[in-house]
């Protein structure tokens, strides 16, 4: 009876959170129609346009979609070569030890940080530099917000890789010592064939967490709705021109920003999906 | 024949007085002199060790558990040194070479290692798990080669013919037996001196356990092989000689008949009667 009675509670909450997150996405479907029947839902995404005078009001996705990928993915790869790094020291060579201990606390620690906090040393440090270096004038744009966005997903990239790193079983690094390998044979032929999936896996969550970004790129991109097209370039992502914009938009804009949401959220989604189907075939 | 040695081997065997009766043998390939192995400071997990382990033959170590029989063995091919806080003293010879003074990669080429858990590589196939001795090692052979050492290992260890058309299939779907063979399989690959086995049959069935033993013993031929048994019957079926180790040290060893049929030390006794153990 009570066992019933405990199924019966998990099942309503879990039906419960189903029914949020379609709830949700229903609002913002709804939220968006306007635009995508003012548009049509495939020029929408395609245009350039963002124009808000009442005469000739037209909108598009496009400038903030090539915005939202290219900070997300530079960010990505700036990240690599130094998330890997940072999980093979605290997962693989020095597992187990004060010093990886020490050094996963601290990564730990800048994964807590409020991204308010990343934004403002963009802001204030990283772009001062930026524009000393003669990189670009305003020392805004795309590659200022992608290496903030690099900094604020290290920590997950690489303390997720480093736990999929120490799961590899003894039996098998052992095995592989036992037959003569050295480390650095045994960590590319061994560790990383069987903690790959995982380590993408990791990868493609700190991508997820790349796209999604708001405060600290609404500070560093410069806020221009032109469509960026070198690491130069000022510009927005999706999550920047909804926060950047919303606040003053109603009508057809307002509508138009609900629906660079949608987007969003159905890119973030997709992502997640190829992420877990590649895992999957890795798997096999 | 079994007692003419060189003498210096005779000095080391018979100064050391906790081998009760110290096995001399011709024709040595390992050759243990005072090894002690510790996984603390002051305590000893092995306690001076001496003995000498004969070439082309099956030398079983025995002994309650606990006792030290992995430690052993994990001496010989420097498994210890994986682990910082495990140290190894004396000296251990393969062939006439102390393996503590060789470089580590060249000693576990010459000495593989099979485990009690089968543990085949889970992301390379069968054919790549044959020969991951050899990528491992960045040895590059030609392609006729590769092909005729897998074949060739296969066939020592009698599995050929069930994986034969599996060969670029990944090994975890096989059975256990299965997989060790195959692990021996990749031990063999690499052409080692020596094989060390740390209960390889404890995980298997009695069918599985059955094709191994026979295989061991048609394997000697070519390997020298050290094995740890729980199994009394197992040693007794395939064995030359036999150690019998107790709390750490080595307290017999002797031909396997002899130890078998008429121990020397009273623990040794109560061990194969099944007294403890
Ligand atoms: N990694 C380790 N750290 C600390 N102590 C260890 C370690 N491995 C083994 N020991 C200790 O060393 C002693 C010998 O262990 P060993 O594994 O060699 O025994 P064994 O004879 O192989 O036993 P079994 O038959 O159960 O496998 C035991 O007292 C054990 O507790
Ligand atoms: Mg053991």
């Amino acid at each position: 009876m009570k066992d019933l009675l405990f199924k019966k509670a998990l099942f309503t909450a879990s039906l419960l959170l189903l029914l949020i997150g379609a709830g949700m996405v229903y609002t913002l479907f709804d939220g968006a129609l306007p635009a995508f029947d003012a548009f049509g839902f495939f020029k929408f995404i395609g245009s350039t346009a963002w124009d808000p005078h009442p005469d000739r009001e037209a909108y598009g996705a496009l400038p903030f979609i090539v915005g939202t990928l290219f900070t997300a993915f530079l960010a990505l790869l700036i990240a690599i070569p130094f998330a890997l790094p940072v999980a093979l020291f605290t997962g693989v060579y020095y597992r187990g030890t004060k010093a990886a201990h020490i050094i996963g606390a601290i990564v730990d620690l800048l994964a807590g940080i409020p991204s308010i906090v990343y934004g403002l040393w963009g802001f204030y440090t990283l772009r001062p530099w930026i524009i000393e270096s003669g990189f670009s004038t305003g020392g805004f744009g795309i590659f200022t917000s992608a290496v903030v966005l690099a900094i604020m997903i290290i920590p997950y990239a690489s303390s997720l890789s480093a736990e999929f790193l120490s799961m590899v079983p003894n039996d098998l690094k052992e095995g592989a010592y036992s037959l003569g390998a050295t480390r650095l044979d045994m960590i590319q032929q061994v560790v990383f064939p069987f903690a790959g999936s995982g380590i993408f896996a990791s990868f493609i969550l700190a991508l997820g967490r790349a796209l999604g970004e708001t405060m600290a790129v609404t500070m560093l991109i410069g806020n221009t709705n032109n469509l960026p097209l070198s690491l130069t370039a000022t510009g927005n992502t999706m999550a920047s021109v909804i926060a950047n914009q919303f606040g003053e938009a109603d009508g057809l804009k307002l509508s138009a920003l609900i629906a660079i949401a949608f987007l969003l959220f159905i890119l973030t989604a997709l992502i997640n999906l190829a992420g877990k189907f590649i895992i999957k075939r890795f798997n096999q | 024949m079994e007692n003419t040695v060189n003498n210096n081997m005779i000095d080391t065997l018979i100064t050391s007085n906790n081998v009760r009766t110290p096995l001399i043998v011709e024709d040595a390939i390992l050759t243990f002199k005072d090894v002690c192995v510790s996984y603390a400071p002051g305590k000893n997990a092995i306690e001076s060790v001496n003995a000498a382990v004969e070439k082309g033959k099956i030398t079983a170590i025995m002994g309650p558990s606990g006792c030290g029989k992995s430690t052993l063995l994990r001496a010989v091919n420097r498994m210890h040194e994986l682990y910082d806080y495990i140290k190894v003293t004396g000296e251990i010879l393969l062939n006439d070479q102390d393996v503590l003074k060789m470089n580590a990669m060249e000693v576990r080429r010459n000495a593989g290692m099979v485990f009690q858990r089968p543990n085949p590589f889970p992301n390379m196939s069968i054919f790549d798990n044959v020969l991951a001795g050899y990528s491992l090692n960045g040895i590059k052979l030609p392609k006729a080669e590769r092909e005729a050492l897998v074949e060739q290992s296969l066939r020592n260890v009698v599995l050929w013919d069930e994986v034969k058309d599996l060969l670029n299939k990944k090994g975890s779907f096989l059975s256990g037996g299965q997989q060790q063979r195959l692990c021996i399989a990749r031990a063999i690959a690499l052409k080692p001196e020596v094989l060390l086995m740390d209960e390889p049959t404890s995980a298997l069935d009695p069918i599985a356990t059955n094709h191994i033993e026979e295989l061991l013993l048609t394997l000697k031929k070519e390997f020298s092989i050290v094995i740890v048994t729980h199994n009394m019957s197992q040693a007794a079926r395939i064995s030359d000689n036999s150690m019998f180790m107790y709390m750490g040290e080595l307290i017999e060893y002797d031909r396997t008949n002899t130890m078998f049929t008429n121990p020397a030390c009273q623990k040794t006794e109560e061990y194969l009667t099944g007294r403890f153990g």
